[in-house]
């Protein structure tokens, strides 16, 4: 069955519609998606994007609407149906499963599994399966002890074991690193050039979609605005395609660092154990002025996470001093409220939100046992944690139900935009910022970045880690790069090329 | 026990019998527990399972006479306890360990209740293979007195071993028990598999249970299980959810609990009782041991509430 199904299917919708009660998802949507393309399909969260999908992998069942597999019109009641058509689907989030060898995940998933398993045969089978592939992976290790780019080749490689040649990748990309991004994606397109593959990519990232797909799709509050063909078609113009005339925050232009500016952030000679705890971390020094950005780039597992989480106090280190303005940093709430720390991790929602509690508390966690003079208080007002809160959604434009609502429930650009809201809010000397921009759509990294360049701009000294190059680029003064556990190279902005970045964070040299 | 012919060595011989026959409920009560813990749920109620299926065992023997028909009692009472707690389960927002406590607590009163007539009559013992013939020595013949369950326990954790790794259903526990979503992209209902997951952890427990009160100690009496099922719970987190270890960690917990028994036979007086303590200090010092603050727990299934 494998065999057989080897070229590449076309699918085509027709007046798609989705109505989830008096709300319409998915207005009367047609996209064309020929065999043998890279399509993209672009638009905002919550434009209907996933929903679009859905229908066509059968997890909906479209109000209105036909779906054309190569041509001929077919209905698909269930994701079984989709499969059966050769209709596969790789998530956001791996469906691989993590204590499970490679070999063990692709046997389980295919649809006839048999009651024992002759690995021997399992094996070969796999091995001759593997030689037609583009990459080659470790199947006998567990899932978990892969890195996020080969977890990746590993779901695409899984869809195309059990035989599917039509791929929808939702946002592929969004746990990769630029270079895996870029390896994963140029193999993809490889396959679909060779008449493999059919490919529809969920994406936000322009210059992805410009370096790889045919034509693009893009969709607004679930109705079509616009396709064409990637050739011809400008960033501006997508952009304006995907967010309309709603106006997209500037970054404000730079200030210069001023000369002899104080430093903020001094890290000396820093050891900690990494989370195997069979390497170290070691920072030799880092400092960062007031009014300057601070990048460092890796690819993920080099100790950047790590050294983020001695700076907010997650992990203890073994050696070296963290100085803010000169006095010592232990991360205790004390310090960094005399020394105005500020801190936005990444993955918010569980570094820096009690998930549970609601929006109004979460807001508060930095100020509610102050009054305004900034005086600690007995008692705790919650009518003055709800005007506070009040007040920074609606100049941070965090979009809740209501304030008494858990954090849990926001989008993620909204979680980070509630955190930003805290943490941006009152003096700022010192701001560490971990991959803001994960996962957020066009507008709200738009708005995340000009909010940081703007604390940059009004004196704060701001170490960014981020594994996105792009905002590095775009962001930072000066550029660090850390790999295996230590900063290996150092640049100005000005001279910094994406090349030699490249080359060390890849620890060439 | 007489210890005086061989001297000191009836320590080490005595502890080895007790391994063997101590270790039978640890090993069927932690071998269902990996299996239910495999799946995702963690069911705390087996300590109550354990003692209902006592109570069974022994009251079925005590009626029809067979031992065998007291453990085949015992076991499903032990399923429908296990599937009680894995149908409760899968509705929203029930708490795996809270319903665990309950049931253990309820597993109890229930045996107590029911076991009330059952504690003056005696019933059939399940039947021991002698391994010791070849020796004169009446200490060597009575530590290898093998229970036919303990072979059946060993076989089980090896079959259960191999099971997990190579066949359809090992590999469909592990995944849903390692990730929900995975699972149901596969189309697979994580609730369905832990139900008989759950259900066939309650059956090992109440066979356990069935060992406890149809050979060893033999009787039934309330406080036959002295929280057995709650260490074989702890127990599978020690041997990282793996059935060989579960086996290995059921015989190290057995040795260690015959040890003031076995002291207390060669003739030492003093201060045995807190070598009765050894295996819950075992426990503690093995956990300490093993565990480590930057590390977490490897080879935890993904969906376990406790490791979550």
């Amino acid at each position: 069955m494998r065999e057989s199904s080897k070229k590449a299917v076309g699918v085509e919708t027709i007046g798609m519609s989705m109505r989830f009660g008096a709300f319409t998802a998915l207005d009367d949507v047609s996209i064309k998606v020929p065999a043998g393309s890279f399509h993209a399909l672009l638009g905002e969260n919550g434009a209907g994007k996933s929903t679009l999908v859905k229908c066509i992998m059968g997890f909906y069942h479209p109000t209105a609407g036909d779906i054309l597999v190569d041509g001929r019109e077919v209905a698909i009641a269930s994701p079984k149906n989709a499969s059966a058509l050769g209709l596969g689907m790789v998530y956001q989030h791996f469906t691989l499963v993590p204590s499970l060898t490679g070999a063990e995940n692709l046997v389980i998933s295919r649809e006839k599994v048999p009651g024992i398993i002759d690995w021997r045969k399992e094996r070969a089978a796999l091995a001759q399966f593997m030689e037609q592939m583009p990459f080659k992976l470790p199947l006998d290790v567990k899932v978990a002890e892969l890195a996020a780019g080969e977890k990746q080749k590993l779901e695409i490689i899984k869809q195309l074991y059990l035989g599917r040649s039509f791929l929808v990748l939702d946002e592929p990309t969004s746990v990769l690193t630029p270079g895996e991004a870029q390896e994963v994606l140029g193999l993809v397109r490889g396959m679909t050039k060779a008449g493999d593959l059919t490919v529809l990519m969920i994406s936000h990232k322009f210059h992805e979609v410009t370096a790889f797909a045919d034509d693009i799709t893009v969709l607004r509050k679930g109705r079509l605005t616009g396709t064409g063909k990637v050739s011809e078609l400008s960033h501006k113009q997508m952009a304006a395609m995907m967010i309309g005339d709603q106006p997209i925050a500037a970054l404000d232009s730079r200030a210069p660092v001023p000369v002899g500016a104080r430093q903020i952030l001094t890290v000396k000679a820093l050891k900690a154990p990494d989370r195997t705890g069979l390497k170290t971390i070691n920072i030799g020094e880092l400092d960062v002025k007031s009014g300057e950005i601070v990048g460092v780039a890796g690819i993920s597992g080099n100790g950047q996470k790590e050294f983020l989480e001695v700076l907010a106090g997650q992990r203890t280190r073994d050696a070296g001093d963290v100085l803010v303005k000169g006095s010592p940093y232990g991360a205790s709430r004390a310090e960094a409220r005399t020394l105005n720390v500020r801190f936005i991790p990444e993955e918010p929602l569980r570094n820096a939100c009690a998930p549970r509690m609601t929006v109004a508390e979460n807001m508060a966690f930095r100020t509610f046992d102050l009054n305004e003079a900034g005086k600690p208080i007995s008692w705790i007002r919650m009518s003055a944690i709800r005007d506070y809160a009040t007040r920074l959604v609606e100049q941070f434009k965090v979009k809740t139900a209501s304030l008494a609502s858990p954090i849990a429930s926001l989008s993620g650009g909204n979680v980070q935009r509630a955190v930003l809201a805290r943490e941006l809010t009152g003096e700022v000397d010192l701001l560490i910022v971990s991959n803001p921009c994960f996962g957020l759509d066009f507008s709200a990294v738009a708005e995340i970045r000009a909010r940081i360049m703007r604390a940059r701009n009004a004196g704060a000294a701001v170490l960014l880690m981020s594994e996105d190059l792009d905002e590095l680029l775009e962001l930072s003064d000066r550029i660090f790069v850390m790999s295996d556990g230590a900063l290996v190279y150092e640049t100005p902005i000005a001279k910094a090329s994406v090349q030699t970045i490249g080359e060390h964070m890849a620890g060439h040299h | 026990m007489d210890a005086t012919g061989i001297g000191l060595w009836g320590v080490p011989l005595a502890m080895l019998g007790g391994a063997i026959r101590v270790s039978t409920p640890f090993i069927f009560v932690s071998l269902g527990e990996a299996i239910t813990e495999r799946s995702g749920r963690i069911n705390l109620g087996l300590e109550g399972t354990l003692v209902f299926g006592a109570m069974t065992a022994y009251a079925v023997a005590v009626m029809t006479g067979s031992p065998w028909l007291g453990l085949l009692a015992a076991a499903a009472a032990g399923l429908c306890f296990g599937l009680f707690h894995g149908w409760i389960c899968k509705f929203r927002g029930v708490n795996d360990i809270a319903i665990g406590i309950a049931l253990m607590l309820f597993g109890s009163g229930l045996a107590f209740f029911f076991g009330k007539p059952f504690i003056q009559p005696s019933a059939p013992d399940l039947p021991a293979i002698p391994f010791g013939g070849w020796s004169d020595i009446p200490q060597v013949q009575a530590a290898l007195n093998v229970n036919v369950l303990f072979l059946i326990g060993a076989a089980l954790a090896v079959f259960l071993w191999w099971a997990f790794r190579n066949t359809r259903a090992g590999l469909i526990l592990r995944v849903v028990g390692d990730s929900s979503d995975a699972a149901r992209a596969m189309g697979l209902n994580p609730n369905t598999v832990r139900l008989i997951a759950t259900g066939i952890g309650g059956a090992l427990a109440g066979i356990g249970g069935a060992y406890l009160s149809l050979y060893y100690p033999g009787s039934w009496t309330e406080g036959i299980s002295s929280g057995q099922g709650l260490m074989a719970v702890a127990l599978v987190i020690f041997a990282r959810w793996n059935p060989l270890g579960c086996f290995a960690a059921a015989l190290l917990f057995g040795g260690a609990g015959a040890l003031g028994p076995a002291l207390q036979s060669v003739g030492v007086t003093q201060g045995y009782y807190l070598f009765y303590a050894a295996p819950y200090i075992l426990t503690l010092v093995i956990m300490i041991a093993t565990s480590s603050p930057s590390r977490s727990l490897a080879g935890a299934p993904g969906e376990l509430s406790i490791t979550k």
